[in-house]
């Protein structure tokens, strides 16, 4: 393997993979706070190249954790298609870039290809491509999945609906909610945060977002995004969810301290195949996010681009119907800023292409990070180029109940207008025959939750 | 739009809804007033605690590691140690073994303590001679993460400890309190050790209710020997 390189004079030295992928990371303040990042942008770059030359059997060959230790490194290469990789595996980084961005690929073969590389790979690619390449690449991909509707085909922007509230009000989670709807927000899922995570109340959010749906035969999901094991205590009790949630890490110690095993998903998706309201294949929501490993000292000196990747090789095997990166929610000691959170962004929603994901990205920043809303209009935008298959709308970009920002139900409106993209076909048509959308446009009745009372 | 009904809905929730739109986008009053909320926080953030306020209770300040606010963002473990000076002023000007120490924090909001300390300061000093509990010599920490409590516990030896430390600002508030209680503040204690009162302010948990729940908290730290998960409540 090459570790060794010359740039301006100066001979740059790694002594591993694991060195090589940190310090070819794009600068973020999460990589520095482990101690791992680049001492300067040369050596950055040298690690870059470096990196561009190693071969991928090579990355398959060294692994980062290893697999008789920690779960997600084993899923992960078993579930490697042998068949492509073969093809592959004397390819370099830079190959590999270069392939996915030829002119020739189209999408189906990156999905293909997709399926031979592990999340290592798919991690050291991201890290020598340029923003741009990121939009590029990922806007040739279409994933399209189907629970209760289908999302993800072309010309298709879809959205969750997030009406949380800060005590599970389950009068003010629906007036939140006619807010989305009455924007045309809310045919990726509608999904809600609880506060209190009782079986009981886990119950009463599902049972509540379920009315909505059946009395205004609303073509969606429904999810409650408690700990799995608190959702399927209340689907066994007979609670009605489309969809199953958990948020994921990319190491088996990172998933243990989310009180979470591989069994214990295995156990959720029969529970939900089960169970479950919903009528296609696709029942599990998956949340990631750079940092969350490093924030629970699971990380194993792996950067958080490289870690990320491997959430996306767990969430593969699952099948989901939606996957999303909550990218700027982590902190500014993990992003720093709006530069950061919005390479973070395209990196997440490229790599979760590539492994095959119904890839989302919640579009959002905490109050601490050095962003502001406006950024948060530049990476909407960005990723809307790209392709994302849903972003999340809160109202007025303000959670109420997890003190952070996102997208406003008028942002994802935006999107749609200036980008020429449709709510999911069957949402469409469900907002066409209630009188709020026309000729693919928001109507006059549009932005006003009241509607939904004189309907009710 | 029925102005009765969308007050109807507005009544369950603080989400901003029934704000309307002109094209696709927010009015300007309602996209303002956001903007606003979030130069709070902001603000908030990169404020500082008033001088004259900590003269008024005469706390003298240190600091910890955290260099400058952005380093302090970036680098929560150099909030959580006390810079060399900062443990020597303690050192002389403090009492040791005190039944209970009070420190105040900015953390991440210096209008929390701004906004908050008037009120429940004083309360909590009631709260506690109350309780007959005997209080050490308090201080200001400038740049301070929760765990600075443990630093400041190997020097001074209490028994029992209370920080009061500014909220990650959100939008709906952007000067919380937060009070963090343990007993026997020391290096390598477990998370599970500490107690939280947060969202002390006037529109959250009233400052002078927050004072008298920390001092039966604190009261009861005292008698069990314990803090945290283990503290019967």
């Amino acid at each position: 393997m090459y570790r060794k390189t010359r740039l301006y004079g100066l001979t740059y030295e790694f002594h591993s993979l694991k060195e090589i992928m940190a310090k070819a990371n794009e600068s973020r303040s999460g990589d520095d706070l482990a101690g791992i990042s680049a001492e300067n942008m040369k050596e950055r770059m040298a690690a870059k190249l470096v990196l561009a030359d190693i071969l991928l059997s090579d990355i398959r060959n060294t692994p980062l954790v290893d697999p008789d230790t920690d779960d997600v490194s084993q899923l992960i290469e078993n579930n490697v298609n042998e068949e492509v990789y073969q093809v592959v595996k004397n390819w370099t980084v830079a190959d590999l870039r270069e392939y996915i961005l030829s002119d020739d690929q189209m999408g189906k073969d990156l999905l293909t290809l997709g399926s031979g590389l592990t999340s290592e790979m798919i991690a050291a690619v991201a890290k020598i491509m340029s923003n741009l390449d990121l939009i590029q690449a990922a806007s040739k991909i279409k994933i399209i999945t189907h629970c209760q509707t289908k999302i993800g085909q072309q010309g298709v922007l879809a959205s969750r609906a997030q009406p949380n509230h800060p005590s599970d009000h389950l009068k003010g989670m629906t007036a939140s909610l006619y807010e989305a709807l009455s924007f045309g927000i809310g045919d990726a899922v509608i999904g809600i945060n609880p506060v209190i995570d009782t079986t009981e109340n886990i119950s009463a959010l599902l049972h509540e977002t379920k009315k909505v749906i059946d009395h205004f035969q609303i073509p969606t999901q429904n999810c409650v995004l408690s700990h799995v094991t608190s959702q399927m205590r209340a689907i066994e009790k007979g609670a009605p969810a489309d969809l199953i949630f958990q948020s994921l890490a990319g190491t088996q110690a990172g998933n243990e301290s989310f009180g979470i095993s591989l069994s214990m998903l295995d156990e959720a998706t029969a529970m939900i195949n089960e169970k479950g309201t919903a009528t296609g294949p696709n029942r599990w929501y998956f949340e990631t996010g750079q940092g969350s490993e490093l924030s629970s000292d699971a990380h194993f000196d792996i950067d958080q681009v490289t870690l990320e990747a491997r959430c996306y090789g767990l969430a593969r095997k699952f099948s989901p119907f939606i996957v999303n990166t909550v990218v700027g929610f982590i902190g500014p000691e993990y992003l720093y800023d709006s530069k950061q959170v919005i390479r973070a962004g395209l990196e997440d929603h490229f790599m979760g292409k590539m492994h095959g994901l119904p890839m989302g990205v919640d579009v959002c920043y905490t109050n601490h990070m050095n962003a502001d809303q406006n950024d948060m209009d530049t990476l909407s935008t960005l990723l809307g180029t790209a392709g994302v298959n849903f972003v999340i709308g809160v109202p007025m970009a303000d959670d109420c109940m997890l003190n952070y920002q996102s997208l406003s139900y008028h942002d994802i409106a935006t999107l749609r207008s200036v980008l020429r993209l449709d709510p999911a076909p069957e949402f469409k048509c469900w907002l066409e025959n209630i009188g709020l959308m026309e000729n693919g446009k928001l109507t006059q009745l549009a932005g006003d939750p009241t509607f939904f009372l004189q309907n009710v | 739009m029925e102005n009765h009904q969308l007050e109807g809905l507005r009544k369950f929730t603080p989400a901003r809804i029934g704000v309307g739109r002109t094209g696709t986008r927010p009015l300007t009053k309602d996209f303002l007033s956001f903007r606003i909320d979030h130069a709070a926080a902001v603000d908030a953030v990169y404020g500082e605690v008033s001088s004259e306020l900590l003269q008024e209770f005469n706390l003298f300040a240190v600091e910890t590691c955290y260099g400058t606010k952005e380093e302090y963002l970036k680098r929560p473990d150099k909030g959580r140690v006390l810079s060399v000076e900062g443990e020597q002023l303690i050192s002389e000007r403090c009492v040791r073994n005190p039944q209970v120490q009070i420190v105040i924090s900015d953390g991440l909001s210096a209008s929390a303590i701004n906004e908050n300390l008037l009120d429940v300061y004083p309360a909590l000093l009631d709260s506690l001679s109350l309780y007959q509990i005997e209080v050490g010599t308090p201080f200001f920490v400038k740049g301070g993460r929760v765990a600075c409590m443990d630093a400041i516990g190997e020097i001074l030896n209490p028994e029992a400890f209370i920080l009061l430390i500014g909220e990650r600002p959100g939008l709906v508030c952007a000067h919380s309190l937060s009070a963090y209680m343990c007993y026997r503040p020391r290096k390598g204690m477990k998370e599970s050790e500490r107690m939280v009162i947060s969202n002390i302010h006037r529109r959250g948990t009233p400052p002078i209710e927050a004072a008298a729940h920390i001092g039966t908290l604190v009261n009861k730290m005292l008698e069990q020997k314990a803090s945290g998960v283990s503290l019967v409540v």
